[in-house]
């Protein structure tokens, strides 16, 4: 567990420098994520204790976004003046998205599929 | 019993000023949330998030105390994204073999949903009437936290206001999904994983994991590969476009 949580801090740790120096435009976690995953094909197996640590913050992830969700708070009153466009924006982008990223998939696999089939 | 009022005051000011309250606060009511989440028998509609939030808000009003005092406490959590984000790699490398077999198919989906999702967003919002910072914080919505504050930052949106967003767009999106997907009748779990990923980032990931482990890495993937391609393209996009 305490090794697992070592390894996780220091590679996020790793991206952030990274970030910093070279000014990448995305966040220390993302580059801490590629990096482990470097890792993990670099030495070819994965070790139960970290994959026991990871299972367990990544049950509880949902936990993790609370305190920002919070946050509604800190802007009740733009919210209660434009919540028509927030809201509608949201569901139907939302909406939007799901069907488009799931109906593109869907087709390619099927199309994919056809062809081996052949 | 007189003076029990002021001593009450007293022990709340003391509390209140360490980050127990909030740091405990945050964990009281997940874990609330999730068990009426769980005596549901996992119902998508009952978001253990949405609930968590409700109740902080309820007992932060009640009693009157600042977000930012509730944060120094709960920041604790918050950090906690970081260390999970990394963390995404380990079910990423269990599904390998068959991401990389579909990783045309994929990457395609991909573009098209994370456009889709953006532009759609920023096309309602403006639409409506929503103002330049909130059009600007929508932009971001789909990805997860900590890159879509980051992205917020940079095209001049508001990073806490996008937070916000984010978390009501994964609470939706994982409340709305199963129903989506029956409707569309799209059956294939790692399809079905993939656009929840893609559209609702790390709560519908949390969600895509209760559903099974490939659901899960495949939500998962599509939620880092979204959160690059969003912070790469979306500051590109309002630089060319946005006036």
């Amino acid at each position: 567990m305490l090794s697992a949580l070592t390894l996780l801090l220091l590679l996020q740790l790793i991206g952030e420098v990274f970030v910093q120096c070279f000014a990448l435009p995305v966040p220390g976690p993302v580059i801490g994520l590629l990096l482990l995953l470097g890792l993990l094909l670099w030495r070819g197996r994965l070790d139960d204790h970290l994959r026991h640590t990871a299972n367990t913050l990544l049950q509880h992830l949902s936990l993790f976004f609370v305190p920002a969700g919070v946050g509604v708070m800190v802007h009740a009153a733009r919210v209660a003046d434009e919540w028509l466009a927030l809201s509608a924006a949201l569901v139907g982008s939302t909406l939007l998205s799901m069907a488009a990223t799931a109906f593109t998939l869907q087709f390619l696999l099927r199309h994919r599929r056809r062809e081996e089939a052949q | 019993m007189s003076d029990l009022a002021p001593r009450l005051s007293e022990l709340w000011v003391y509390l209140a000023a360490t980050p127990l309250l909030g740091l405990t606060l945050t964990l009281v009511a997940y874990q609330l949330a999730f068990t009426i989440y769980q005596r549901s028998g996992c119902k998508p509609a009952v978001n253990p998030v949405a609930i968590a939030v409700a109740l902080i808000v309820a007992v932060l009003m009640a009693t009157g105390t600042p977000y930012s005092t509730y944060f120094e406490g709960a920041q604790f959590v918050h950090f906690l994204l970081g260390p999970a984000t990394v963390a995404l790699a380990i079910p990423l490398y269990s599904q390998l073999a068959r991401l990389r077999r579909m990783a045309l198919p994929l990457m395609v989906a991909l573009v098209v949903g994370s456009l889709t999702a953006c532009v759609s967003a920023i096309a309602i919002g403006w639409a409506l009437g929503a103002s330049f910072e909130s059009v600007r914080s929508l932009a971001p919505k789909s990805i997860t936290t900590p890159i879509a504050m980051g992205v917020a930052e940079k095209i001049g949106g508001l990073p806490s206001l996008t937070a916000v967003l984010v978390v009501t767009t994964g609470i939706f999106g994982a409340i709305a999904a199963s129903t989506l997907f029956n409707v569309l009748r799209i059956k294939d779990p790692a399809v079905r994983g993939f656009a929840l990923g893609t559209a609702a980032h790390g709560i519908g990931t949390a969600r895509a994991f209760q559903v099974s482990e490939e659901t899960g890495a495949f939500s998962a993937l599509a939620m880092c590969l979204n959160g690059i391609l969003t912070a790469l393209f979306l500051p590109l996009l309002f630089r060319t476009f946005g006036a």
